[in-house]
Order: structure tokens, then C-alpha cells, then sequence
């Protein structure tokens, strides 16, 4: 009788504790996960405050480069069409959940680089523009935001990666899985939207 | 199956390597490898940014080099400022002038902690008013000194060198600390057994050693403002400007 009472404790022994390596594991897991997906949601929110930047200065690019009269109109309302376009869409933390919204967001803001920078080309031709201390301000307060814009987004995708091996690798990915912790997106390079065009005359 | 896994990841080491060590590793605050610059234009020059980093503790380097190989100036820039790490940790207040000779390009790099009062605009005023009047003619050392002027004059005022002396002065020693942890812990965890003295004992050794090793580590500290560049663990985030002559 004596035996099996050790034999029955030890039992109940081995198992309590391997409940509390299981449950130690699980909440670590758990928790890793949660500050590496806030990492991915801080890169994030650095994209769009530039997205948003660009955003604001565009008005004020367009209004300088406005005064200018005899001013290639069809770029200028290609600048004005295009940053319509992205002001419609609306940017929310959200859009990380959902592939397709990140995708499309990724559109309309490679849409308005290739506008901008069609712009840019343009007024090479017009060399009172060029010498204007305002416009060149605005120039390069402008072209800060874009290479900031592809730095930050190399960093989030850099954080991106390290979440996303993260939640697929074994066997941590069962608690990923089992409390639902999603592959976020990562911005590729759009085709030509970056690339500056060449001037045509 | 073993050994894969090693080759791997001997494989994704050596791949890694590879790109850092394409940018150069800084060891001065003034770097010409294009040897346009005379030894005592260039020792002018390091005098200036030691001096200028030993009283703000900001780190303003300077890189020449002959080409970018067709890339472009603002990937080369920011893989060269944040591979050196240049700027403190803390604030981040690192600044690069790059100049690409070959090219006629030049850029200037601003670490996060220095974009508010070096802004794209200011830079690109100080690229285009400071520096490339000189390029124009040829007057190198001319644009780079009046540029790096222009760059001290404007960062400035931003930081303060934090003096060592200052940081200890008006707080409570660190051994004194690390002894009240020591009674509080044995009184609190000593009821059961000898448990709290001995956890205090450990932290005491522990807390000690990181006490020696702060105390040498700042004196290393000291000697490295004597001369040549170190990192100091700032990051960037792509502000500044570029310019071409």
C-alpha cells in the first residue's frame, strides 16, 4: 500500500511539473510574440507618419510649381489626381490584417512617387524653377521624405521577417497558430514606380 | 544531417559578411580615400570633429570617396552610417558627409536624434551654398571645411557632452546602494533560512563586478576621444540631402 502511495505521488510530481513547463513555455512563447508584432506595428506606424508627410507637402509643392505659367499642366494633374487617389484610402493599423488593403495601399502610394518624380524630371526644363530657393526647400524636403520612406520601409520589412520566422517556425508555431497570430505583409519594390523616368522631348 | 545545418549556417555567415565589409570601416573622423586632401588638411580637419565631438558629444564624420560604382549615394551613405553606428546610442546624433569624387556626388546623412535642427532643407542649403561653389572650382579641402563649418554652427547648440564627473557627483555611490539591497534582502528573505543572505551575497559579487567593469569601462572611454573614430551606437532613418556639382 505504502509503495503505491510514492508510486501514485511521484506520478501526480512529474506531472504537475510538466504542466508548468508546458504552461512556461506557452506564456513565453506567447509573450515573444506579442512584443515582436508590436515591433512590426512601430515600424509600421513610422511608414505612415512619412507616407503622410509626403502627403502634406505635395500641396505646397504644387502651388509653387503652380505659379510658374507656362507649367506642364498634365504632370500637375497627374501629382494632384494621384495623391487624391491615396488621400481615399484610408490608412489604418488594420491594413497589416488584410493583404489585399496593404497591397493596395502599396498601389496608390507607388502611383504618386511615379506622378512625383515625373514631376520632378519636368522641371529640369525650367531653369527659373530651379532657382528658386522656395522650390528647391520644397525639393529637398521632398526627396528627404522619399529616401526616409524606403528606409523605413526596409526596416519594417527587416521586423516583418523576424515576426513572421517567428510564428512559422516548429515548434512555437502551434502557439502562434493556436492564438492567431498572422504573417504580416512586407512591401516589395512596385515595377517602375520608383524609377525615376527619362525625359522625353 | 548535422553538418548540413553547420554548412548552412557557416554559408549565411560568410553571405553576410560580404556587404559590410564592402562599406568602409571608419577609423578616423576625417577619411580621404581618394588622397585629394593633404595630410595636414586632413589632420585640420580631424582636429576640428574630435574637438566638436570631445565638447557635444556629437559625432560628425566625414568620407571621401572615388566612386559609388553606379549605385546610388543615399543607399551608400546610409549602409556607411549605420554599419560605423555613427552618434551616441542615447541620442542618436550622428552625422556623415559623404563625397563621392568621380561621381560629383555628395550627400549629407543625419542620424534621427539631429534631423530636427539639421533638417533636408538645411542640408540641402548647406550642400548647395556651402559646398558646391568650391567643388565648382576645384577647391575641395575649401567646400568640405566650409561645409563641416556650416554642419557645427547648425548641431551645435543641440547636445551637451555629459561629464562623467557630474553623473556621480550628486547621487548616492553605487556601493552604498548595492549594500542597502544586500540588509533589505536578508532581512526580508532570511525567515525561512539562509536563503536571503546568500541571494544577497551573489548580487553583492554580481553588482561589484559590474561596478569594476563600468568604472574600466570609462576610463577606455576617455582614451578613445585622444584620437581616431568609434562608433557610438546611433541609428538613422534616411534624413538629409544630396546634392551633385
Amino acid at each position: 500500500m505504502k509503495k503505491g502511495l510514492v508510486i501514485g505521488l511521484s506520478i501526480v510530481g512529474v506531472v504537475v511539473i510538466l504542466l508548468i513547463v508546458l504552461y512556461s513555455w506557452i506564456v513565453g512563447g506567447y509573450n515573444n510574440f506579442v512584443s515582436m508584432d508590436e515591433e512590426v506595428k512601430k515600424a509600421w506606424s513610422q511608414v505612415e507618419n512619412l507616407y503622410q508627410r509626403r502627403m502634406d507637402l505635395i500641396p505646397n509643392l504644387v502651388n509653387t510649381v503652380k505659379g510658374y505659367a507656362n507649367f506642364e499642366q498634365k504632370t500637375l494633374t497627374d501629382v494632384i489626381n494621384a495623391r487624391a487617389r491615396a488621400t481615399q484610402f484610408n490608412i489604418t493599423p488594420e491594413v497589416l490584417n488584410d493583404p489585399q488593403a496593404f497591397q493596395k495601399f502599396q498601389q496608390v502610394q507607388g502611383e504618386l512617387s511615379g506622378a512625383l518624380s515625373r514631376l520632378m524630371v519636368t522641371v529640369e526644363n525650367y531653369p527659373q524653377l530651379k532657382a528658386n530657393e522656395n522650390f528647391l526647400q520644397l525639393q529637398s524636403q521632398l526627396e528627404g521624405t522619399e529616401n526616409r520612406i524606403s528606409v523605413e520601409r526596409m526596416k519594417f520589412n527587416e521586423t516583418a521577417k523576424l515576426y513572421n520566422t517567428a510564428i512559422k517556425q516548429f515548434p512555437k508555431a502551434i502557439i502562434a497558430n493556436f492564438f492567431g497570430f498572422r504573417e504580416r505583409p512586407y512591401f516589395t519594390a512596385l515595377a517602375g514606380a520608383d524609377v525615376a523616368p527619362k525625359v522625353e522631348f | 544531417m548535422s553538418w548540413v545545418k553547420y554548412l548552412v549556417v557557416f554559408l549565411i555567415l560568410l553571405s553576410e559578411g560580404f556587404p559590410s565589409s564592402s562599406y568602409p570601416v571608419l577609423k578616423m573622423y576625417a577619411t580621404d580615400l581618394t588622397g585629394t586632401l593633404s595630410r595636414a588638411e586632413l589632420n585640420a580637419l580631424e582636429r576640428k570633429l574630435v574637438t566638436f565631438h570631445d565638447s557635444t558629444s556629437t559625432q560628425l564624420v566625414f568620407l571621401m570617396i572615388s566612386t559609388l560604382d553606379g549605385g546610388a549615394i543615399e543607399e551608400y551613405s546610409y549602409q556607411v552610417a549605420a554599419t560605423n553606428k555613427i552618434g551616441t546610442k542615447e541620442n542618436n546624433n550622428g552625422v556623415l558627409l559623404l563625397i563621392a569624387k568621380e561621381d560629383r556626388k555628395l550627400r549629407i546623412e543625419v542620424g534621427y536624434g539631429l534631423e530636427g535642427v539639421l533638417t533636408d532643407a538645411t542640408s540641402s542649403y548647406i550642400i548647395r551654398n556651402e559646398i558646391i561653389p568650391f567643388f565648382k572650382n576645384g577647391e575641395y579641402f575649401e567646400g568640405i571645411n566650409g561645409g563641416l563649418n556650416a554642419i557645427i554652427a547648425v548641431t551645435a547648440g543641440e547636445y551637451k557632452k555629459v561629464k562623467e564627473e557630474e553623473d556621480s557627483g550628486g547621487k548616492i555611490p553605487f556601493p552604498v546602494i548595492i549594500f542597502i539591497i544586500i540588509i533589505l534582502l536578508s532581512i526580508f528573505g532570511g525567515r525561512g533560512s539562509g536563503k536571503g543572505i546568500l541571494i544577497g551575497s551573489v548580487l553583492g559579487q554580481m553588482a561589484g563586478g559590474g561596478f569594476r567593469g563600468g568604472s574600466f569601462g570609462g576610463f577606455s572611454g576617455r582614451g578613445g576621444g585622444f584620437g581616431g573614430f568609434s562608433g557610438g551606437g546611433g541609428s538613422f532613418g534616411g534624413g538629409g540631402a544630396s546634392g551633385s556639382w
